[in-house]
């Protein structure tokens, strides 16, 4: 096979692969699954148009089984524990919404079937929408971004458009703190606009004056909105909020809230009510729809009625008022001066139905519970790792926190090391190195569902790597010892760039 | 609570520890006139009762358990192992996070390194991503990479009208800040038509294989022409097509693109799906999204690891070409086992099924009065069906019968009111292929 010496070529004493690559196992002929024989007449199929060969594996089906539970089992999970990867709100999968999802009136449902046979899809989103702005405090929702990154660039593409219909196309500077997600960034970048960055002052909020110096400078008649996180990606409300959304405000520009941390607010506060125009949520975060490893997401936004008519779509509306005998008809439209659409259909429905699974599980009283204990598990362990660690900011969290990875008396350990240490003690690192403000951060972030015996363990697994870091540095840096591999050669990766083993295709294929 | 543990108690001992005397102490950044607002929501429900309600949710659809579909464009009710969803169900898989820490997370790496390797032999390219959204905004990542291999300078992009008119509106919609022309799709020109309009200013030319009609364009000499004005030739491609068919790499394409759900994701309303983005090695590193690369750990074992990341948005920032973060991974899973399944000999096996069983449905319908089925052109699984009535009036008579019909193409294509798009896959079996055709005939 072609890509051997690529990748095992090195010498019998080398270590393997933990497990064999499915296009190692198998052999010709094999096959894994049992289809039907052809039930109707063969055609001729057009010679000329047929493809020689078609290089995939050739497996049984109890080898795929074996080969992908093997696999699994070198990945950690919140299954497995506590997954404290601060912005990213890995909190429990319930799973009675992967039943639900796999329910044959939602898995076997047709994205074209027309608006009467989809009636039970059209109020399950339509619920979900009203559920969204409701906690939110937004006027109207559409689920179709698929994901976080997308819910950001409908928001900006939304405020891009706003300002256009209104005469003012030459707004075309979004306003970013530099403790922001790079995505926020980016996304200005992909909609054509230009990032203005803002400091943070020492508290780690948006610095106030810095803020109204810019609207009230040259670029003021060129400020299209700002894009923040609230609370902040150091986990921090911001104490002048509302006086960053009035300075925004005056100088004619719209706000725009990265719903990344909405775990911190629900029934606590309306992002709506704060005076944002427009915002999206995390389902994948917030609303427990699994992370997948790595996707599906689904980025629904919320937006003030000024922007309504700009949402992507479709969203679902009541074509058909209820009556006496008759529930009211939903169906799919296109908001009235929309950006678009974003992605085919009408977004991640799977997750739509396991977001609603899940809010109408908690409820209205429950859903404010979710925030709270999320909040108090933040900073529960905020307190206990204060004795231990460098925390900066001086004041109650949000649902995460940053302490500093990095000791005055241990030079060499890094917030890194710390991370990959955490992995020989049984628990998922925080995030590191972000926000980038911070150097040496560690972004924690437990979420509510996290028992207290767990949050004791991590913190006394953190308290043992802090002694460590002081008796026996080698270890952090040599860290992990008992994950399945060790740490990897990332330039080796970049530099020679396998990213494909699949056999090698018929001669004049390639360039 | 639902899925929070504390106990008074213990909640207690975690405020002591904190030192406030309740949680709502912990609120206190909050502007208090906005502090703990009124949440008008439904009340909590039982996780019995929640069970109940999504199932009567459910069955106020009408779905391919109950139904025979013969609906496809750009959503197909294929046979899907069981496997598939055991797999899946795996929670080491579904609840882990994207693979930033490759030591405890060389499943899904793996998982999806034999994923993109498996998307390459079916593409015909070099390199392939870990996944996009779905297949209409791999199309529109595929116009970002075209426009920055043409150094920004190129600004035409040209799509044919027989490419998804979905994936064309979300091509639009992602690109509206951007100061480019997209043409092509406005007529019902032909792949030649599409060749007279590439000149030094194109940055790419994309075509659909097999196009939205089902049929198999004459692409014998786009690939060359396309190549002669520095553009670049995407093909927008259906994998299971993929698996008779010549490879768009055989075909000279520099990316293709295409929508992944085919490769054993259900329908499921539209998402989630899995837009796959492969491409010929020369532009690999202008491709968005996460990529798997192999590599070595520190004792020299073979791992995986995600690479090229100064690409991407959390290190590039404003910079970055896209601000794609969370991809599919869960569904690009999804295809790895799939594929894994089928194989070389079962993919080719449901395509043979496909091809066959279309075309058996093309002839039963073409013999109709009043129908006639377009055969310009040689079809997959999917073909285009003058009709004597409006085809939502048919469609009313077939799902009074059991049968989900085709797509109207009336409310895309203005030449085309009163055509149907019919889709057959291996799903479909003879019997129910007869009773479409026979119902329709009494619908002349």
């Amino acid at each position: 096979m072609q890509n051997a010496a690529a990748t095992n070529g090195a010498g019998a004493s080398q270590p393997k692969k933990l497990e064999p690559l499915i296009y190692d196992l198998g052999a010709p002929g094999r096959i894994g699954v049992n289809l039907p024989d052809c039930d109707v007449p063969k055609t001729a199929l057009p010679a000329d148009l047929l493809r020689a060969d078609l290089a995939l594996p050739e497996v049984g089906e109890v080898q795929v089984v074996r080969h992908f539970v093997k696999l699994s089992k070198l990945n950690y999970s919140i299954d497995q524990g506590l997954y404290p990867l601060g912005s990213c709100t890995m909190k429990y999968n319930p799973k009675i919404n992967e039943d639900a999802a796999r329910l044959p009136g939602f898995a076997q449902l047709h994205p074209l079937t027309d608006g009467d046979g989809a009636q039970g899809a059209l109020f399950l989103m339509h619920e979900l929408q009203t559920w969204l702005g409701e906690i939110s405090g937004f006027e109207a929702v559409s689920l179709s971004p698929a994901a976080g990154a997308q819910g950001e660039f409908a928001g900006i593409l939304m405020i891009r458009q706003y300002h256009i219909d209104r005469g003012e196309g030459q707004r075309d500077i979004i306003l970013v703190p530099n403790s922001a997600h790079g995505t926020n960034p980016a996304t200005v970048t992909m909609a054509g606009m230009s990032v203005r960055e803002l400091p943070a002052d020492a508290q780690g909020n948006v610095d106030l004056a810095a803020l109204r110096d810019v609207c009230a400078g040259d670029l003021r008649d060129r400020i299209a909105g700002m894009m923040i996180t609230v609370p902040s990606t150091l986990g921090l409300f911001e104490a002048t909020i509302l006086d960053v959304v009035e300075a925004v405000h005056d100088a004619g520009g719209l706000m725009y809230m990265d719903g990344a941390n909405m775990n911190a607010l629900m029934g606590a506060v309306k992002p709506g009510q704060l005076g944002f125009d427009v915002m999206h949520y995390n389902l994948h975060k917030t609303f427990s729809t699994p992370h997948g490893g790595g996707g599906p997401g689904s980025g629904a936004v919320g937006v003030t009625a000024a922007l309504a008519p700009y949402l992507p779509g479709p969203v679902v509306a009541v074509i058909e008022e209820e009556n006496e005998q008759e529930p009211p008809l939903y169906g799919l439209v296109m908001p009235e001066k929309s950006i678009g659409r974003l992605k085919a259909f009408q977004g991640n429905f799977g997750m739509h139905l396991r977001a609603y699974a899940y809010i109408r599980v908690y409820g209205d009283a429950g859903i404010r519970d979710v925030t709270r204990y999320a909040v108090l598990n933040a900073n529960y362990l905020r307190a206990r790792l204060m004795a231990t660690y460098k925390v900066p900011y001086p004041r109650y969290c949000g649902h995460e926190f940053v302490l500093e990875g990095h000791f005055d008396d241990a030079e060499d350990v890094h917030a890194l090391d710390i991370s990959k240490r955490l992995m020989d003690y049984g628990f998922h690192p925080p995030t590191n190195y972000f926000p980038l403000i911070m150097p040496e951060a560690l972004l924690i972030e437990p979420t509510e569902t996290e028992v207290k015996e767990d949050l004791d363990a991590f913190v006394a697994a953190m308290e043992r790597i802090a002694e460590e870091a002081r008796s026996e540095p080698e270890t952090l840096l040599n860290a992990p010892h008992t994950a399945p591999v060790r740490r990897l050669d990332e330039v080796k990766a970049v530099k020679e760039l396998v990213l494909c083993c699949a056999p090698a295709l018929p001669i004049g294929a390639r360039d | 609570m639902s899925y929070i543990p504390h106990t008074d108690a213990e909640t207690r001992q975690m405020l002591r520890a904190i030192g406030v005397d309740s949680i709502d102490d912990l609120f206190e950044a909050v502007p208090a006139a906005h502090r703990f607002p009124g949440l008008d929501l439904p009340a909590p429900m039982s996780e019995m009762d929640v069970a109940a309600e999504m199932l009567a949710i459910s069955e106020a659809n009408d779905h391919a358990g109950d139904f025979a579909v013969f609906r496809g464009a750009g959503a197909y009710h294929h046979f899907i192992p069981s496997v598939v969803n055991h797999m899946l169900l795996r929670g080491e898989f579904y609840t882990a996070y994207t693979p930033y820490q490759p030591e405890i997370s060389q499943g899904t790496l793996q998982a999806t390194y034999e994923y993109q390797s498996m998307m390459c032999a079916l593409t015909g390219m070099d390199a392939a991503n870990a996944s996009h959204y779905d297949g209409a905004t791999s199309l529109a990542e595929a116009v970002t990479v075209a426009l920055e291999a043409g150094r920004r300078k190129r600004k035409k992009i040209i799509l044919s009208h027989a490419i998804n008119p979905q994936y064309r509106e979300v091509v639009r919609a992602y690109h509206l800040g951007r100061d480019i022309r997209i043409i092509g799709d406005r007529g019902r020109g032909e792949v030649v038509d599409l060749m007279e309009m590439l000149d030094d200013n194109t940055a790419m030319l994309a075509v659909q294989y097999p196009n939205y009609f089902g049929q198999i364009d004459d692409f014998s000499r786009l690939a060359e022409a396309v190549h002669a004005s520095g553009a670049l030739l995407v093909f927008v491609a259906n994998p299971i097509a993929l698996s008779l068919f010549k490879s768009p790499g055989e075909l000279g394409a520099d990316i293709v693109v295409g929508e992944g759900q085919p490769l054993g994701i259900p329908l499921g309303y539209g998402g989630p799906y899995l837009g796959y983005f492969a491409i010929r090695q020369k532009y690999v590193r202008r491709i968005a999204g996460r990529i798997i690369g192999e590599t070595v750990d520190a004792d020299g074992r073979p791992a995986f690891v995600m690479t090229l990341r100064p690409r991407e948005q959390d290190i590039k920032r404003e910079r970055a070409s896209s601000n794609i973060c969370t991809n599919q991974g869960l569904m690009a899973l999804a295809a790895s086992i799939y594929l894994a399944l089928m194989g070389k000999n079962g993919l080719r096996q449901v395509g043979e099924l496909n091809y066959h069983k279309a075309q058996y449905a093309a002839d039963q319908i073409d013999r109709l009065d009043g129908y006639s089925v377009d055969r310009s052109k040689p079809f997959f699984n999917e073909f285009v069906v003058a009709c004597p009535r409006p085809v939502a009036e048919i469609n009313d008579e077939l799902l009074a019968e059991g049968i989900i019909g085709g797509v109207d193409l009336g409310e895309h294509y203005f030449h085309l009111q009163d055509h149907m798009l019919v889709c057959v896959t291996e799903t479909n079996s003879k019997a129910e292929i007869d009773r479409l055709a026979e119902i329709l005939g009494g619908l002349n």
